[in-house]
């Protein structure tokens, strides 16, 4: 009992590492309806940066986050200005060469930049350490990822729900030319909800790393999982991508830990499931 | 966004053509005259003509219903580890493993045509997507007949109808390509521009009214489906046999991606875009590779940028806007 | 379609294709005699473009050490970009190389799949193929042409298993990645470590390119043996098991670590950090070794690829003995253009002192024999070494495990080396096959 309970927080953790890498695209994505393929490539940079901030220039981690949140939304909004915006929001597959290029040209500047190797980030020691609750292990790590996903639902949940942005948000997204007719500044909205996005996956990156490593191929090696968090939770939900994402990751530790044999056989049968069962997602948002 | 958007408001509206132009001469004259005067680069136009054969079968999934496939790899494998298992078992007829390759992967594709007709926009890209990585994984645990990572080899072929060796310098393997692509070009060409042909472009423009016109979506989805993976089991089939090799990456992400890159490049919904985006992505990502082995993505990548920024759907859309441009001035 | 322009078409056609390939013909009379090609077949690009990085260190070492020319003849090297584990993109490399470049010999093959994509080119064009690093115990057999520098699982993993049954550990669990090499890995190990009278009470596969591995490591705690057995390719996969290791507390819960140096490959081990501290393996190869052959080695490197490179690793060293055997046999064969058979012989049997320790090539199957170490991960002046502690110097690749691999016939033709590359005759149309079963 002890070994399924450490095993399922294992895998709540590991569900909340996949949100975390993906919730970047939940936004571009999910909400924006634009397919960013080069969502990997600012987790890359993300995580690069926080290689040089930590490591090199000997920050710590917690102080690199808040930094990396406000310059990768940055770089976002001008990557949307003078690159995205050209390409129509009505023409995914244009999104789709589009950003796969950037990832491309994103690869090889990191390969140039930071060489083929893989690179860690050096975790403050409040983060390395283990608890001891009821004859469990706890990872402080692990804690923190789940305490990552809780608190960025709940953000995101409310940013776009509940405020006024979110509303401006949703309503450009279904109906960009009638919200513009509205007043509502449509390029403007999409310019903040692209910088966020791109925020959140250089965070994400770099809390990333330290399960999942880092090198210049990291842009390709993780979309699938992207793709499959942002789905199969459903476009346009946070709520849903959360659940999607501890769901997977729950089920993928728990079969590799019970049947190893399935290998990566179970994580990609559950996610042909859930689609099949909930076509649009686990939380469909209305229209 | 709805997948069928992507692939929408591009190509032609106008009833389809299939009557042989000069263009079609001039298109397909171009691997003819590469055979002689590249005869040593066929190896390459091999593989690029068997990637314009994939694209094509994805350009029936994509560009003519507007289902978006991220997994279409499943069948190129399929229809390559059929090939290949045949060949290195013993059975190396060129021909006859062409026709079980299509068939083992026409039915896989029959088979997951009725979950994607099932999902919806997204959905089905995952849906393809996810079957894909199943077929890969399945294909790697089953190493003691696919080889796993390590790859299938040991694939002898006899002789292409008794009498072409398959010769180092691949003038048999090109040329066998070349022919089984082109006929296959014909055939889409064919069914295409039938009233079945029709009802699928119907489709993709809007699929909410075709039931009120009395067209069965489902089923015509199913026959594009399965078509489609038939085609993409050739491809696969072609590969195998030509390259006589059989990797897990047949079956992979990157392959699925690389094909639709390859497709939205030369012009989704136009059947040479397959052609011409398959030809432009292998030829330039071989000189580039070439050329810079290790940075080569940069450049490759700063294509695919431009192109996005000066054509609306491909080359073919860049094509068609200029030439429409230039008749109402 | 309208046939009259369909007809046009075929025609023209045909017109072309006769006209330009007459017009084409002349040139092409062979390999040159004066430069000497090198094809290398690496994965530049992609997932595995470390192990490409590490073997183009070593081939640089080496031509800056060694100097550029050779037997008066100018060497060149072609890189090649396999982009990973595509088979069918080396092969059509490989034949590029052989077909269009006129390469002398075939080299680089840093992963299994391209190798032995590669091979029956290599046969049938008759070329040299070196491996560099490519480890699957078979590649050897693929072509009479191919010759391997770098290691086997098999043999450094057998004397893992033997040195535990001798050294009072009873219960071992494994955990390989879930392909070749690995199975490979996992085959030897066990059938040393119970022969030896040792007890498998566990043994795990992940997948290829497997993210994290909480759940086995968790699972590997749980089934309390004395020891773990892993094998995972050097890169991300071994930074992550050894990080999924650590904090699971597997060294606190009393169970050593025994790997192949993969594992704990000098250059990452840094990166790894202190978690690798005690950590037994058995490799070939340590920046630790101590020899004037390494220690001229490691400057040469440093001074050919700059101090950011980092150190080397048993891929870089692999790399440049490759070269060695390559400047050898050209040494041998002056100048005009090498004769795979003959070069092949001179491969067989080859043997001197490497960085790695004594090195010989088996003149029956053409791969490494050499020294294997059992090492154990210390600091060194502040820094990780893997510092060797017992050597078994002359190990071949012991036999495979009943089920695998059939063993070869010594030095003869290989499974699928086809027919022999002739003129097709018309109108025979014998099925080709190989001596192989």
């Amino acid at each position: 009992m002890a070994a399924f309970i450490s095993v399922l927080f294992d895998g709540i953790a590991y569900g909340s590492l996949l949100f975390v890498i993906s919730v970047g695209m939940s936004v571009t994505l999910g909400l924006m309806r634009f397919v960013n393929l080069a969502h990997g490539a600012f987790a890359m940079f993300g995580g690069y940066v926080a290689y040089e901030l930590v490591n090199r220039a000997g920050l710590s981690l917690f102080v690199a986050l808040p930094v990396l949140l406000v310059g990768f939304a940055a770089v976002g909004a001008v990557l949307e200005r003078v690159l995205y915006r050209w390409v129509s929001r009505t023409r995914p597959l244009d999104q789709v060469l589009l950003t796969i290029g950037v990832a491309f040209i994103a690869t090889a500047i990191a390969t140039w930049i930071w060489g083929p190797d893989q690179h860690s980030i050096a975790l403050p020691a409040a983060l390395k350490r283990q608890l001891h609750v009821f004859g469990l292990d706890l990872n402080v790590y692990r804690l923190f990822l789940i305490a990552m996903i809780v608190a960025i639902t709940a953000v995101l949940h409310v940013l776009i729900e509940r405020t006024r942005f979110g509303a401006q948000l949703r309503a450009a997204v279904d109906h960009p030319e009638a919200a513009a007719g509205l007043g509502i500044p449509v390029d403007r909205v999409f310019g903040l909800s692209f910088a966020l996005g791109s925020g959140l996956a250089a965070v994400g990156g770099a809390l990333g790393v330290e399960v999942l490593g880092l090198d210049p191929s990291f842009t390709f090696k993780y979309m699938v999982y992207f793709l499959l968090v942002v789905v199969v939770g459903g476009q346009g939900s946070i709520v849903g991508s959360a659940i999607a994402a501890i769901s997977l990751g729950v089920f993928d530790v728990v079969g590799k830990y019970y049947v190893p044999g399935a290998g990566a056989f179970l994580i990609y049968a559950l996610m042909v499931i859930l689609l099949l069962v909930f076509p649009h997602g686990l939380i469909r948002r209305g229209r | 966004m709805t997948a069928a958007a992507g692939a929408r408001a591009a190509p032609s509206t106008g009833l389809p053509d299939d009557r042989w132009t000069r263009w079609d001469t001039a298109l397909w004259l171009a691997p003819i005259v590469a055979f002689a005067v590249f005869s040593d680069r066929l190896e390459l136009g091999r593989d690029v003509v068997i990637a314009a054969l994939f694209a094509l079968s994805l350009d029936i999934v994509l560009g003519y219903t507007g289902v978006v496939s991220l997994g279409h790899a499943a069948f190129f494998g399929l229809g390559a580890y059929t090939a290949g298992l045949l060949a290195h078992h013993g059975w190396g007829e060129p021909l006859t493993g062409l026709v079980c390759a299509a068939a083992v992967a026409a039915v896989a594709g029959y088979a997951t045509s009725f979950l994607v007709v099932r999902g919806a926009a997204l959905g089905q890209l995952m849906i393809t997507l996810g079957v894909g990585l199943l077929l890969h994984e399945a294909a790697n645990k089953a190493h003691a007949l696919t080889g796993g990572v390590d790859g299938l080899g040991d694939i002898v072929m006899w002789r292409l109808a008794g009498v072409f060796r398959f010769d180092l310098e691949g003038r048999t393997a090109y040329l066998y390509s070349l022919v089984v692509t082109f006929a296959a070009f014909l055939l889409v060409r064919r069914v295409l521009s039938s009233p079945f042909g029709l009802s699928l472009r119907a489709i993709r423009e809007g699929m909410a009214r075709m039931p009120a016109l009395g067209v069965p979506v489902g089923r015509r989805l199913v026959a594009a489906f399965t078509l489609a993976a038939a085609l993409a089991g050739i491809a696969g089939g072609l590969q195998a046999q030509s390259a006589r090799v059989v990797t897990l990456d047949v079956l992979s992400f990157e392959r699925s991606a690389t094909v639709l890159i390859m497709l939205v490049l030369g012009g989704a919904g136009r059947m040479y875009g397959a052609f011409i985006g398959a030809g432009l992505f292998m030829l330039a990502r071989d000189y580039l590779a070439r050329k810079d082995p290790v940075y080569w993505q940069l450049w490759i990548g700063g294509l695919l940028i431009v192109v996005v920024l000066l054509a609306r759907g491909g080359i073919l859309g860049l094509v068609e806007t200029l030439r429409a441009r230039r008749r109402t001035p | 379609m309208s046939h009259p322009a369909f007809l046009r078409a075929a025609v023209t056609a045909v017109a072309l294709v006769g006209a330009v390939s007459c017009g084409k013909k002349a040139g092409d009379d062979g390999k040159g005699g004066g430069t000497l090609k090198l094809g290398v077949i690496l994965s530049l690009s992609g997932p595995f473009a470390d192990v490409a990085k590490q073997i183009q260190g070593g081939i640089k070492t080496y031509m800056k050490q060694h100097g550029d020319t050779v037997a008066g003849r100018k060497v060149e090297v072609l890189y090649r970009d396999s982009t990973g584990m595509a088979g069918e993109v080396s092969k059509r490399l490989a034949q590029e190389l052989v077909v269009t470049e006129k390469v002398d010999f075939l080299t680089g093959f840093g992963l299994t799949p391209e190798a032995l994509a590669a091979a029956p080119i290599a046969t049938e064009g008759k070329t040299p193929m070196v491996i560099m690093n490519a480890a699957t115990a078979i590649i050897t057999s693929k072509s009479p042409y191919i010759v391997r520098f770098s290691l086997t699982l098999p043999q450094v993993s057998a004397p893992l298993g033997d040195w535990a049954a001798k050294n009072g550990i009873k219960k071992i669990a494994t955990l390989v990645s879930d392909y070749g090499p690995g199975h490979d890995a996992e085959a030897a190990f066990i059938k040393a470590f119970t022969a030896g009278g040792g007890e498998i009470i566990d043994s795990v596969r992940s997948p290829p390119q497997n993210p994290e591995f909480a759940a086995f490591a968790q699972r590997i705690k749980d089934a309390h043996p004395d020891a773990v057995f892993v094998f995972v390719p050097a890169g991300q996969q071994s930074v992550a098991v050894m990080k999924s290791f650590q904090e699971r507390g597997i060294a606190e819960a009393g169970i050593k670590l025994l790997c192949t140096g993969d594992l704990l490959d000098d250059h990452q081990l840094a990166t790894i950090g202190d978690a690798a501290l005690g950590a037994i393996s058995t490799h070939h190869y340590s920046v630790a070794h101590d020899s004037p052959e390494n220690k001229a080695f490691l400057d040469a490197y440093r001074d050919a690829n700059g101090a950011e490179a980092g150190l080397p690793n048993f891929m870089s060293v692999a790399a440049y003995d490759a070269m060695e055997g390559i400047y050898r046999v050209v040494q041998k064969l002056g100048s005009g253009k090498i004769d795979a058979d003959k070069a092949m012989e001179i491969f067989k049997g080859m043997s001197f002192t490497s960085p790695r320790g004594p090195i010989m090539i088996d003149p029956e199957t053409r791969d490494i024999v050499q020294t294997v170490y059992l090492r154990k991960v210390e600091k060194a002046n502040g820094e990780l070494r893997n510092v060797e502690q017992q050597a078994f110097p002359n190990m071949k690749t012991p036999a495979p495990a009943p089920g695998g691999e059939p063993p070869r016939p010594p030095g003869g033709e290989a499974k699928g080396s086809a027919e022999p590359p002739k003129e097709p005759a018309k109108g025979s149309a014998e099925p080709a096959k190989g001596s192989g079963k």
